[in-house]
Formats: structure tokens, sequence, C-alpha cells
């Protein structure tokens, strides 16, 4: 009899887990911009959103980009030559993310053919020529200057000088991008990407086309690696050519990493430890390459799991 | 055009390395561009410290490269092996970002500079008149050395018996190492030749484009393109497009100057588009 009550009242464990790492992460998103200044509490966010996006495709498809910076400065730019060219927030973050999805559709076409370490190439190849471009296309991008001193209109009564109300609206979008991702992940379509991840040739004979689902998570993971780079502009107010170097492809991966692929609250944490602590060592006067350079290290060699999926690990162990 | 010939000889330097290690090891090496730049930081810290010329740095600071790479692949790439080649770029990514700010800490408090030339020998300074244009002497030493460099290097792998004892030795370890052969001595081997022939790349590049942290972190994103258009892993494909590319770009640069940078991603866009394994490569199913 208590069996029956209790399969009435019978929960899955690990839904009350992801619960609990939702509600977790959404009180600390809530509160960051009165715990840490707004700016840095804005990059958390948008950086978190580019390495949830990230992880799209590596952790949940395996394929290793190594030039998501293409769509995360594409966008970045674009917001920026929008906002500067008078038109509103929304349109501009809007035009912003569309560029990016505009740019990943050639790019997704040609490199979803290549697997492993050639598509790796292949992705960080083509984000040189858009950071070429972004160098030579001078009237768009500002070359080595950049783009600054930009308008960032009032729309609805929202006061964007603020950067606390910057920080909120970003926060509704990091929510969108997250919930995004999030869906699909549980989606069949996710889990029909997991399984081409998995083995190609095994879902390729139970009837799907893995070039498709490669393809369609590339667009998806490109999209949201675009709205986190209008994000990135619309917090800061200016853009420069770093957002295109392959240095930034770089971190969105060790962010990653560090919090753990294919768990996507990870790549948030991840990239809220990078950005915490390149903030403490640049304040210190401290080699921040250095440390980086270490930490990524340590990272690959012993930590791959990540904080998140290490947490998870021993979890599951117990 | 002929300076054309002599980035071009750089990159065919570049991408032999990263093709033998590639080819060889499946290790993509990311941390190229900073060995060669450590190259050209050796010849020059060897220069200001112990006095060395020119020539015993061009021995010497490939060697230390080497050593180097001895190091690397013996403490920390080894312990990669097995897992996916994606942690072994990761990882050479780290390195990168450690070794190019490392070297600039170096510069700075050791030699009090951010940049620095460095001199040709004297034997090498002035020009030539070819006939038909007059040439910087050093810079035609530099195509003819490089050149040299590909073609022993490439014998070495595609015709001798060492070259078929390393290709062994990638192909199937276990049977190999039955043979009697020490595979994980020829694995370090040949990171180390790898490595040496970029330190060697640099201590050629120093007296053309002076020494820096940075030097080599745009060169190596061009390097992987001319590597992936040539085919990966392939040591023959890796020369020809090297050298093949600096022309091209040079020829683009005559035309239209801003495209210069940009025309080697454009041609590896097209070449993946009608041939997705590179110019030389196989296709991936073939290995």
């Amino acid at each position: 009899m208590s069996a029956v009550s209790k399969l009435g009242v019978t929960r899955d464990p690990a839904r009350v887990t992801r619960a609990a790492w939702l509600i977790g992460l959404g009180l600390v998103l809530l509160a960051l911009p009165h715990l840490i200044y707004p700016v840095l509490a804005l990059d958390i966010l948008a950086w978190g959103l580019f390495a949830v996006a990230f992880d799209l495709l590596f952790g949940f498809s395996g394929l290793l980009s190594f030039g998501h910076a293409a769509f995360w400065g594409t966008s970045a730019y674009l917001t920026a030559y929008l906002l500067g060219h008078g038109q509103s927030v929304p349109v501009a973050i809007a035009g912003g993310t569309l560029s990016a999805l505009a740019l990943a559709v050639p790019v997704a076409y040609l490199s979803v053919r290549s697997s492993g370490i050639y598509f790796s190439m292949i992705t960080l190849a083509f984000a040189q020529m858009v950071s070429f471009l972004a160098l030579q296309w001078t009237d768009l991008t500002g070359g080595e200057n950049g783009l600054q001193g930009f308008a960032r209109p009032s729309f609805l009564g929202l006061d964007f000088s603020d950067a606390q109300v910057r920080y909120y609206v970003c926060l509704a979008l990091f929510t969108l991008g997250f919930g995004v991702a999030y869906r699909a992940v549980r989606s069949p379509f996710g889990q029909a990407q997991q399984a081409v991840r998995d083995s190609e040739q095994r879902a390729q004979s139970v009837g799907y086309n893995p070039a498709r689902f490669k393809f369609t998570a590339f667009l998806l993971s490109a999209g949201l690696a675009g709205l986190a780079g209008a994000m990135y502009t619309f917090g800061h107010g200016v853009v420069s050519l770093e957002v295109v170097n392959w240095r930034t492809s770089g971190e969105v991966v060790m962010m990653t990493l560090l919090g753990g692929t294919t768990t996507l609250f990870g790549p948030v944490i991840g990239a809220g430890i990078v950005l915490l602590l390149r903030d403490v060592l640049t304040t210190a006067n401290l080699p921040v390459g250095i440390v980086t350079g270490v930490v990524f290290v340590l990272v690959v060699l012993f930590f791959r799991r990540g904080v998140v999926g290490t947490l998870q690990h021993w979890r599951r162990r117990r | 055009m002929f300076n054309g010939l002599v980035n071009g000889a750089f990159y065919a330097l570049l991408s032999l390395g990263l093709a033998v290690i590639f080819g060889m090891l499946r290790i993509v090496n990311f941390m190229h561009g900073a060995l060669y730049m450590l190259g050209a930081f050796a010849a020059f810290a060897l220069g200001q410290l112990l006095g060395l010329g020119f020539w015993p740095s061009l021995i010497l600071a490939p060697l230390l490269v080497g050593l180097l790479g001895v190091v690397l692949e013996r403490g920390l790439l080894s312990r990669l092996y097995g897992l996916e080649p994606s942690y072994n770029l990761l990882l050479t990514f780290g390195l990168t970002l450690l070794t190019q700010d490392l070297v600039k800490q170096v510069m700075l408090s050791r030699f009090a500079v951010s940049s620095a030339p460095y001199s040709p020998p004297e034997v090498l300074s002035g020009v030539v008149n070819l006939g038909f244009v007059v040439f910087p002497k050093y810079r035609l030493f530099v195509i003819a050395l490089s050149l040299v460099v590909c073609l022993v290097t490439w014998f070495v792998i595609e015709k001798t018996r060492v070259g078929a004892i390393i290709r062994a030795s990638t192909e199937n370890p276990v049977v190999t190492r039955a043979f009697g052969i020490n595979v994980s001595l020829w694995v370090t081997g040949v990171f180390a030749v790898g490595a040496a022939l970029a330190g060697l790349a640099g201590v050629l590049a120093a007296p053309i484009y002076s020494v820096e942290p940075y030097m080599g972190a745009e060169l190596i994103i061009t390097t992987f393109a001319v590597v992936v258009i040539g085919g990966m892993g392939s040591i023959l494909g890796s020369v020809v497009t090297g050298f093949a590319v600096g022309v091209l770009a040079a020829v683009g640069a005559a035309v239209y100057p801003p495209i210069a940078n940009t025309l080697v991603f454009i041609l590896m866009a097209l070449v993946l588009l009608v041939r997705p394994s590179g110019l030389f490569g196989l296709p991936e199913g073939a290995r």
C-alpha cells in the first residue's frame, strides 16, 4: 500500500536536480548585478550564452568549432552598426542575431561535411576570413579603431544608459536563448543529435540523416552565439577587432570545458569563473595570458569533466 | 612576386612541420606558431646573452626548440593519446597563450624591449642582381634553404627506411612494437623534428620580420589554411601549397592590396567545395 502511495508522488530524481539547478542559477543571475559591478555581470550573461551555444555543437553534436568568434563577432558588429545608424535596440539586436544566422548557412554547409579535427580547422579558417573582413571593411567595422559612441535609444520607457537596466534586458534575452537551447537538447531533435554524435552509422541505419542534423545544430548554435554577441555590444557600447579574433574562439572553448560540456549549466558557470578570475587578475595587475594559459592546460589534462560534470559524476557515484 | 616566394618559404616550412606532426601523430599542434616565435626569440636571446651570431643560432635555436618539443610530447601530449584529437588542439592552444605572454614578460623585464630587430649575417647583406630582378641576398638564401629542408624531409619520410618505420609506428603501433621497434621513442622524435622545423623557420624569419612575442599568432592560422588546402597530413601537399599560396598572395596584393591576407581563405573555401580532403589529401575514409 505504501508502494502505491509512493508511486503517486514518484519523481524523476534527474528532473528534480535539473529544477534545482535552474532555480539556483536563476536566483544567482537575478542577484548578480548587485553583487559585482553590472557590466561584468552582463559580460557573464553574454559569454555564458555564447558558451551554451558553443556547447550545443561541441557537447551535443561532437563538433569542435574553433571559429565561433565569427558568429559572435559578426552579430556584435552588425548590432553596433544598426545602433549607429539610428535603429532601435530591438531591431539592432534582432538584426545582429539574424546576420550571424545568415553567415552560418554557407559556413555550416561547407563545414559539416567534415568531422573531427578537419571540422575544427575549417571553422577556424572561416572565422579568419571574417576577421580579415572586419579589419578591411572599415566603413562597417571601423577597422583597428572599432566602433563606439553609438546611441542606445530608450525603448518602452527603458533607459539603456543605466547598466542595471541593460543587465535585466540581457537577462531576459539570456533566458530566451537558454530556453531555446534547453528545449532543443531535451526534444526529440536533441536526442537524435546525440545519437548522431555517439554513432553516425547507427543513427543513419535507423533512418536519420546525420548531415542534416549537424547542419541544423550548427545553425541553432550560430544563431544563439549571434544573440550573445548582440547582447555583448548592447552591454558595452563598444566593439573592437577582439570580437573576431581567434583567441575569442578559444576562450569560449575554455569556458565550456571548465564548466563542463554537455551540461548546459556548466558553460554558464565556466564563463562566470573565467570572467571573474580575469577581473581579479587585471585588478591585481597579474599577467592574464599566463594564468589563463595555465588554467587551460590544467583543465584539458586533469579536469576534462569540468565543474558541473565533476559534481554530476560524484552524485552519480554515491 | 619574388617576395611572395619568401613568404611562401615560411608557409612551406611551417606547414611542413605541421603536416609531419599531424600526418604521423594525429596531433593538431596549435602551438606551432608559438614554436616559430620561440625559434626567433631563442636566436635573439642567444645573441644578447652569449653574443652568438646568426650562424650558430641557426643551428642552436632549432635544437633548443626541438628539445622543448621532446619535453612537451613526453610531459604533456602523451597523456592525451587515446582521447579525441580535439584535446591535443585545446592543450596546445592553452600552451600558446602561456608561451606568448611568458615571452612578452621576459622580453620586457630582461631585455626591456617589446619587439627587437635582428640583423642578417654580413655575408648575406646587400643585394644580388638576378638579371631580371634585384633581390636582397638574405631573402634568396631563405628561399633556397627552405627548399632544401623541405626536399630532404620529404625524401626521408617518403623514400627511406626511417620514413617507413615512422609510418609503421603510427599506423599500427602494436605490430611495430612486436618487431622490436621502440614506438614511443620514434613518436617523440617526430614531434621534436616538427618542432625544430618551426624553430628553424623562426630563426630565418627574425631578420625579415624582427622578433616579437605574437609574431606566430596570425601566421599559424594562414599555415592551417595551407595545410587544409594541401590535404592534412600530406607532406608534398603542404610544401607545394605553401609556396603557391605565398606567390598567389603576392600577386593578389599587386592587383588589389587588401585581399592579400584573405585570399588564402577564399582559396580554401573553393578547394573544399570541390575536394573536401584537400588537393593532395586522400578522402577521410581511405586512410
